[in-house]
């Protein structure tokens, strides 16, 4: 079976960093994977050359098969991939209801888009802030804007960069439950930090070191391997700095 | 809700067009006539820059350009045709085009904002040079001396359609234009209420999100800004129905100005650089009479206390002191 979203040594240099070197690394339908791995480790910049963002400088990026490498954002999105990004990237002067309607609207008319993205804000425990400005919303309440943002539409693959950063323990325990329950029709990747977190949605786990993939398997088996806990288990994770967009 | 209010603000823009349109031809003199029908037409070219600025996001220093060329198109159009009714799809269309090209080497060529102005303002002065140096006979469009810095004072006005012996008065050309502005104003409120126009907007907000939504942020800005273009170059065609066309359309003034009336009256609404433009037009044109005084000096300070005193512009300004008015 070919995979949903498969990578083929793709590699990421800026000058003399090798941001990402030479991945190879397959995401099968309904698939949850989470990606570990120390700051620098060259995560966010994968997902920014999975997305478009980047042209990767070299290997390719294959979706159900399909060589996708060097199309742009937009066409990638439509093709059923949605992001979640590191830092949160969102309509800062539209109210929340206005940005998630928006990510809808595109698939469907204006009051079935309205509809899903309420009911997305409401999943999340924001329906209360729908018509609020994202751009005055505290971090963890834009962390959970943007989460609306990208389920709603529904992608066939979800990637999350870090969403539980700056989120409350509670509003953590949530996201974990909406992951697994997107996961039931969507394949979900997730880069997290918080061990806890890991465990409670025990998945596949890809552990990336220095751009490369260090190892990848089931959840006890990576939490139990010495090399992860060399570079990355052994040290407590640095906090996140977070950079205002 | 909201769809409603958009509805009745533009039914209201087109009313208030009607009795402007109806009432100012029986109480103003020929010659205010015309100073108003170039107030509204400037009105016009500030509104088209309040849609591709304060929504589109695209500062553009070059908008006259479009005026210009608008005002160009119709003026050589209607001096090849029988009928210059005709020439008015020609006056959208050429500007409307040469924004489309310019958007698309600027949007595609994934030109810098700070770039995108640097270009926009070359771009113009090229325009005005080009125009300048047409002096000669040697530059002509069929029937159309280019006329250089003289301009082309014979530009014919438009006429009853299917009648071009009967020329349209100036307080039909006043009428028309007025016509033109409350409905470009309806226009583009029914714009920015649209799907498209909300992306728009959301582009403006965050490019980046709106591309992993899906959305072609190229092809958007390139479509507003050739809107943007259309409307400046109706701007234009209006222009050349009540003075005439010459370089100066093109000219840096203009394309200044333009900005100017836009940011006093307010970035990102519409009614505001509408205003504006009146309101400052007015002013500039009071100061010229004013002994021994430069009219540049009045109007600069006018703008430094404005972006001092409403540094949001007039018309979020005004909405704020209305709403605290009220109970
Ligand atoms: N645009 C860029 N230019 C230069 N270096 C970059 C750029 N983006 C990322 N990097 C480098 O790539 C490496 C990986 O970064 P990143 O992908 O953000 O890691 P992670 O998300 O795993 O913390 C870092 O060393 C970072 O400095
Ligand atoms: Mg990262």
């Amino acid at each position: 079976m070919t995979a949903l979203l498969a990578t083929e040594g793709l590699t990421m240099r800026f000058g003399g960093v090798v941001a990402v070197d030479n991945v190879s690394l397959a995401v099968s339908e309904r698939e949850l994977r989470c990606l570990i791995g120390p700051n620098g480790a060259g995560k966010s910049t994968f997902f920014r050359c999975l997305t478009g963002q980047y042209r990767p400088t070299a290997g390719r990026i294959l979706w159900r098969g399909r060589d996708i490498t060097g199309l742009e954002p937009h066409a990638i999105a439509r093709l059923g991939i949605g992001i979640k990004t590191q830092v949160p990237s969102l309509f800062d002067g539209l109210t929340a209801i206005e940005g998630v309607t928006l990510a809808v609207r595109r698939k469907h008319g204006e009051r079935e888009a309205r509809r899903r993205a309420m009911a997305a804000l409401e999943r999340l425990g924001i329906g209360a802030l729908s018509g609020a400005l994202v751009g005055l919303l505290a971090h963890g309440q834009r962390q959970l804007v943007e989460l609306a943002t990208v389920v709603a539409p529904e992608p066939d693959l979800i990637i999350l960069d870090e969403p539980t950063a700056g989120m409350s323990a509670e509003e953590t325990a949530g996201t974990a439950a909406l992951i697994r329950e997107m996961n039931r029709d969507h394949a979900v990747i997730v880069v997290e930090h918080d061990m806890q977190f890991i465990r409670a949605i025990a998945s596949g786990i890809t552990v990336f070191h220095q751009g490369r993939v260090l190892v990848e398997d089931c959840a006890a088996k990576v939490l139990a391997d010495p090399r992860v806990h060399d570079v990355y288990l052994g040290r407590p994770p640095t906090p996140q700095v977070v950079v205002p967009a | 809700m909201e769809d409603r209010r958009t509805l009745l603000q533009a039914v209201l823009a087109l009313l208030a067009g009607g009795v402007a349109a109806w009432w100012l031809p029986q109480v103003l003199e020929l010659f205010a006539i015309i100073n108003a029908t170039v107030y509204v037409a400037m009105a016009l070219l500030a509104l088209s820059l309040a849609l591709v600025w304060g929504f589109g996001g695209i500062l553009c220093f070059g908008q006259a350009a479009f005026f210009g060329l608008g005002g160009y198109a119709y003026a050589v159009a209607a001096l090849n045709l029988p009928d210059t009714t005709y020439a008015i799809p020609i006056a959208l269309g050429v500007p409307m085009l040469a924004a489309a090209a310019l958007g698309y080497v600027m949007f595609y060529g994934k030109v810098s904002d700070v770039y995108m102005g640097v270009i926009t303002l070359t771009v113009t002065l090229i325009l005005f040079n080009f125009i300048n140096s047409t002096a000669g006979e040697e530059w002509r469009i069929g029937a159309a001396p280019l006329g250089g810095f003289n301009g082309i004072p014979s530009t014919p006005p438009l006429n009853m359609p299917g009648d071009p012996g009967t020329a349209l008065t100036p307080e039909q050309i006043f009428v028309i234009a007025v016509a033109c502005l409350a409905g470009c104003y309806a226009a583009c409120k029914l714009i920015l209420r649209s799907h498209f126009g909300r992306v728009v907007t959301a582009i403006r907000e965050n490019e980046l999100r709106a591309a992993l939504l899906g959305y072609n942020v190229r092809l958007h800005k390139l479509a507003i800004f050739a809107i943007g273009g259309l409307m400046a170059g109706l701007a234009g065609m209006l222009f050349a129905n009540c003075v005439f066309v010459s370089p100066t359309m093109f000219s840096l003034a203009y394309s200044g100005q333009v900005i100017i009336w836009v940011m006093v009256g307010g970035v990102g609404t519409l009614l505001g650089p509408i205003i504006g433009a009146m309101l400052l037009q007015a002013l500039t044109a009071w100061a010229g009479t004013l002994p021994e005084v430069n009219p540049n000096l009045i109007l600069g300070l006018v703008l430094v206390v404005a972006v001092l005193a409403i540094p949001r512009g007039l018309q979020p300004t005004m909405a704020t002191l209305l709403r605290r008015r009220a109970p």
